[in-house]
């Protein structure tokens, strides 16, 4: 009975195939994340449909400076907000947990009448559609001053804001990304477990040389990939709708894989040790419910009260999450190689339980 | 040596004896029918022979192998069609065996295949779109994606009508002709009775009675039966006036004839009843007569439609 690539890749084939012709796959993998967190975006990042706050440091304050800084002000795409001269611009931007801004330096009307170059520095992030709409803005005022003046005097130079406070969409993508990671493959092998033992379906795949290990690893390789389509799906949607930020490192692919790879096996195990499909049912629910908000999904477990952290701490979830979010927000590998090594360690016991347990005939 | 071989089998759920002690042998190229009503053992039967179940008691042998133990090897060799075969919703009949296919590492021509079951015009609509007679009929096609030497139907044509019914028999006498062993189980009396070599009634987990048609009619069955349309009232009367063994139903009035004698003793008595009489045949008893007395009218109202 030893692995068969071939046996496991046509359980794949068939399976994906399966997924793609019905309507509730398709939902469950493409639409649902995504409205998930455009739901939970727009609640709780308090509408960023309007026009975006740009902090203004005006060092010079002459005459063409001011003229500037109301041209820009002209334009509704954006909410100019002065700051204060006196102030380091960088720390300034982060500590008003925003990533845009426009520096005038000192001497800018003097260098502008008198025909030195001089630049103005636009902060953003790049990975921020908001950055990009004010650093274009900003250049197309800097033409039309080029074109009344001399030309080519004003340049335009770029300067990464990294905001060191965090916004709650931060949160929000390695949350939600977890929760795709538990919930749709919870509820697909749980629901699959008890259906194919209803149908007879297990009776009749063991009577094909296709083994448990095989069809088990066939359903994790098709999750890894679902949740690895619905982390780009909502990464896409945090990025550009609500300006997260978010780093991209091998880390993620981790947890990418390891996720799945854990709550494949526990939807078996559950499924497999429940007698019923109703019993399974409840159980599925009775071990998914809590972890799905309780494991810091759509809110930072750090904000919720001691005693639900404390519950938090022997969810299975929270350390995907907590790992996601080390690697995606802070770049932390330190915390997130504790959580790897965690989960890595419940899903081969999972895995093994439940390749043990699962059970295609009855005695 | 025989291609299935079982003696003493038992099987119990609980308090309750599904399976009571039966035997028998299946020749290898013989097509072998256990007939019996719901709840008889039949299933429970089948699928220990399939590897699906242990026994607990008796042997069980197919191909020479324990069923149980030596599942992985023997479901090499032989194909299966559990009860109401259900498979994945979205595959169509061609995928399905195509992934059969590689399963078991053979190289199977689909739509060859699908045509052998009769299902060739349905090859590309998805399984659960497919009529009843179709799912069947992509069951058997998977069943013999491994050239299985055995195969195992159980209740192949329960719930379909009767043109996908003949269909499916159709296809069984292909496995026939091609020389493979098939066991099938079935509640229709018909069926067994067009399909089978061989035939064993089984009630109660017991089997009641085995053999070809011919040798369970004879052996079983009462002989002659004079049957005539009358009413209760000729029944009465006969019971009252004569020592024939007689039955009626309201409609119709049996006399189990045991000699030509009374044949003659009937005649007579039914023309000095006076009492309204039609239809009179005589005849040998049937399958079906047999399966009644045997198994009983309670059993399964169904048993014994045609
Ligand atoms: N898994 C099971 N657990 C308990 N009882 C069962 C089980 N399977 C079948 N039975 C019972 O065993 C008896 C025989 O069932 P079965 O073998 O399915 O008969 P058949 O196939 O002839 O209808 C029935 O009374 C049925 O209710
Ligand atoms: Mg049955």
């Amino acid at each position: 009975m030893a692995f068969s690539l071939g046996r496991m890749l046509a359980e794949l084939k068939i399976y994906a195939r399966g997924n793609v012709r019905s309507r509730e796959g398709f939902f469950f993998t493409l639409v649902f994340p995504i409205i998930l967190i455009l739901l939970f975006g727009a609640i709780f990042s308090g509408g960023s449909s309007g026009p975006s706050t740009v902090y203004v440091q005006n060092l010079d304050g002459g005459q063409v400076s001011t003229a500037f800084v109301s041209a820009l002000n002209s334009t509704t795409a954006v909410v100019l907000r002065p700051a204060p001269a006196g102030v380091n611009f960088s720390q300034y931007l982060s500590s008003h947990s925003s990533t845009d801004g426009i520096v005038i330096p000192q001497g800018f009307t003097t260098d502008f009448l008198s025909n030195h170059a001089v630049n103005v520095t636009v902060y953003g992030n790049p990975a921020s559609t908001t950055s990009a709409v004010v650093f274009g803005i900003t250049s197309e005022i800097v033409n039309s001053f080029n074109l009344h003046g001399s030309t080519g005097v004003i340049g335009v130079s770029q300067k990464t804001a990294v905001s060191s406070s965090y916004k709650y969409i931060d949160f929000l993508v390695p949350g939600l990304i977890g929760f795709a990671a538990l919930t749709s493959p919870m509820f697909a092998i749980t629901n699959l477990s008890s259906t194919y033992r209803r149908d007879k379906v297990f009776k009749l795949l063991s009577l094909t040389p296709l083994t448990k290990t095989e069809w088990l690893m066939s359903k994790i390789i098709w999750y890894i990939g679902t949740t690895t389509l619905s982390f780009i799906l909502m990464s896409l949607v945090g990025i550009y709708v609500f300006g997260a930020h978010i780093t991209l490192n091998w880390g993620i692919g981790v947890f990418l894989v390891l996720g799945p790879f854990f709550f494949v096996s526990l939807g078996m195990l559950v499924g497999t040790i429940s007698n019923t499909p109703e019993s399974a049912a409840v159980v599925g629910n009775l071990v998914t419910f809590p972890m799905m908000f309780l494991s810091g999904t759509f809110f930072p477990v750090q904000s919720m009260p001691m005693y639900l952290q404390a519950i938090a701490h022997v969810l299975p979830l929270y350390y995907v999450i907590d790992g996601l979010t080390q690697v995606m927000i802070y770049g932390n590998f330190g915390a997130a190689y504790f959580d790897m090594g965690l989960v890595l360690a419940i899903s081969l016991v999972t895995f093994a339980l439940a390749v043990k347990f699962f059970r295609w005939r009855e005695d | 040596m025989s291609a299935i071989e079982v003696s003493g089998l038992k099987k119990k759920y609980g308090s309750l004896q599904a399976v009571d002690g039966i035997s028998f042998s299946v020749k290898k190229g013989e097509v072998f029918s256990l007939l019996g009503p719901n709840g008889a053992g039949k299933t429970t039967t089948i699928e220990i022979l399939e590897g699906l179940r242990d026994k607990d008691e008796g042997t069980a042998s197919v191909l020479g192998l324990d069923p149980w133990k030596s599942g992985y090897d023997l479901h090499k060799q032989i194909g299966v069609i559990p009860q109401g075969f259900k498979f994945l919703d979205y595959p169509t009949p061609k995928e399905a065996v195509n992934y059969y296919a590689t399963l078991f590492g053979t190289k199977v021509d689909a739509d060859q295949m699908l045509k052998r079951v009769i299902l060739d015009e349905a090859k590309n609509i998805w399984f659960q779109n497919l009529s009843g007679g179709q799912k069947q009929k992509l069951g058997m096609a998977l069943s013999l994606v491994n050239d299985p030497q055995v195969v195992f139907l159980d209740e192949p044509t329960t719930g379909l009508d009767p043109q996908a019914r003949r269909a499916v028999w159709e296809v069984i006498r292909k496995l026939k002709a091609e020389g493979r062993t098939v066991m099938l189980t079935t509640h229709y009396l018909e069926e067994a009775e067009v399909l089978a070599d061989r035939v064993a009634i089984m009630n109660h987990g017991k089997i009641v009675a085995m053999g070809t048609t011919d040798e369970i009619e004879s052996k079983y069955g009462s002989g002659q039966r004079m049957v005539v349309k009358a009413k209760d009232d000729l029944l009465r009367y006969l019971k009252e006036n004569t020592k024939l063994e007689v039955d009626g139903d309201g409609s119709t009035v049996t006399v189990f004839l045991r000699d030509k004698n009374d044949a003659m003793v009937a005649l007579g008595a039914i023309e000095e009843s006076g009492a309204g009489w039609d239809d009179l045949t005589v005849r040998k008893d049937r399958l079906e007569d047999v399966f009644l007395r045997l198994v009983g009218e309670t059993g399964d109202e169904e048993a014994g439609a045609r």
